[in-house]
């Protein structure tokens, strides 16, 4: 019964984390490349990106600091977390990237530091649910999940 | 009777993010290829001149120093190197960008996030 019900709320949090917009079909296909040899590939490169983001995030904020700013190194890093964003499906990380850099294409310092505050908090938020998803999948065992849970 | 175990297709992917470096190398395993991952065409082509069982090279486009581009043109340019099928990878959809690598020989150009069935398809088509 225990078990039952902890797949249906693995199965209900990522239905949300699709729905709501945080996550798309790439972190599935990521799921999918999970086998016996890398049973949790998937939490495992998602920890790699929260790492690496983080540092990112670091870069990126002091290079909006800085004075006079270089608008083509911004857009460089943030291209950067962009694309490793997509590469585990941060949808809406990904979205908020695209606006920074059209903020760098426009020079729009503002719109700049607006967007970073937004991705940081797409990024703090996106880790604290994908943190508790994968808890429960810890708690359900390897790959039970992984037939009932697609979207 | 004597069975021969045939070596797996070794393949080199480059690229300077750890994340990517971390997918792409599981979707080339996945597919039942060996992977060397480095993160810069400087590191990839001292690994060509160490290593010359490399049967494919996967590399992003945008990377400091030497891009995915210099790279590719730098082993069409070796007599020893030439042969290796190249492919590069980029996040941008630039169709002048994907143009350029082709007429310099890339083999293709896959936009990221690189999927399975990109993988699938590229390697029975270039590791033949």
């Amino acid at each position: 019964m225990e078990y039952s019900n902890l797949r249906r709320q693995i199965v209900f949090m990522k239905k949300n984390l699709f729905d709501q917009g945080y996550l798309d079909e790439q972190f599935n296909q990521l799921e999918d490349l999970e086998d016996e040899s890398s049973p949790n590939f998937l939490e495992e490169v998602v920890a790699l990106f929260f790492k690496d983001s983080s540092r990112l995030l670091t870069n990126i904020e002091q290079a909006t600091d800085k004075y006079p700013q270089d608008f083509y190194k911004l857009d460089s890093l943030v291209q950067q977390l962009k694309g490793s964003g997509s590469s585990i499906g941060a949808l809406r990380m990904k979205n908020e990237c695209s606006v920074f850099k059209a903020n760098c294409n426009d020079r729009n310092l503002e719109g700049c530091r607006r967007s970073l505050q937004k991705i940081k908090r797409e990024h703090a938020t996106l880790k604290q649910k994908l943190e508790s998803y994968f808890q429960l999948l810890r708690q359900v065992g390897p790959r039970d999940y992984a037939v009932s849970s697609r979207k | 009777m004597s069975t021969t175990t045939v070596p797996e297709p070794h393949v080199l992917a480059v690229d300077d993010s750890i994340v990517d470096r971390a997918v792409i190398s599981r979707l080339l395993r996945s597919s039942k290829y060996r992977v060397t991952t480095v993160d810069s065409g400087k590191r990839a082509l001292e690994i060509l001149s160490l290593d010359r069982n490399v049967h494919m090279i996967i590399t992003d486009y945008c990377m400091p120093e030497m891009t995915g581009f210099d790279l590719l043109k730098r082993v069409k340019e070796s007599a020893e190197l030439k042969e290796i099928p190249v492919v590069l990878m980029s996040s941008e959809n630039s169709p002048t960008r994907i143009r350029r690598c082709l007429e310099e020989g890339a083999e293709d150009f896959l936009i990221k996030p690189v999927r399975p069935s990109d993988v699938s398809r590229l390697c029975s088509r270039v590791m033949k």
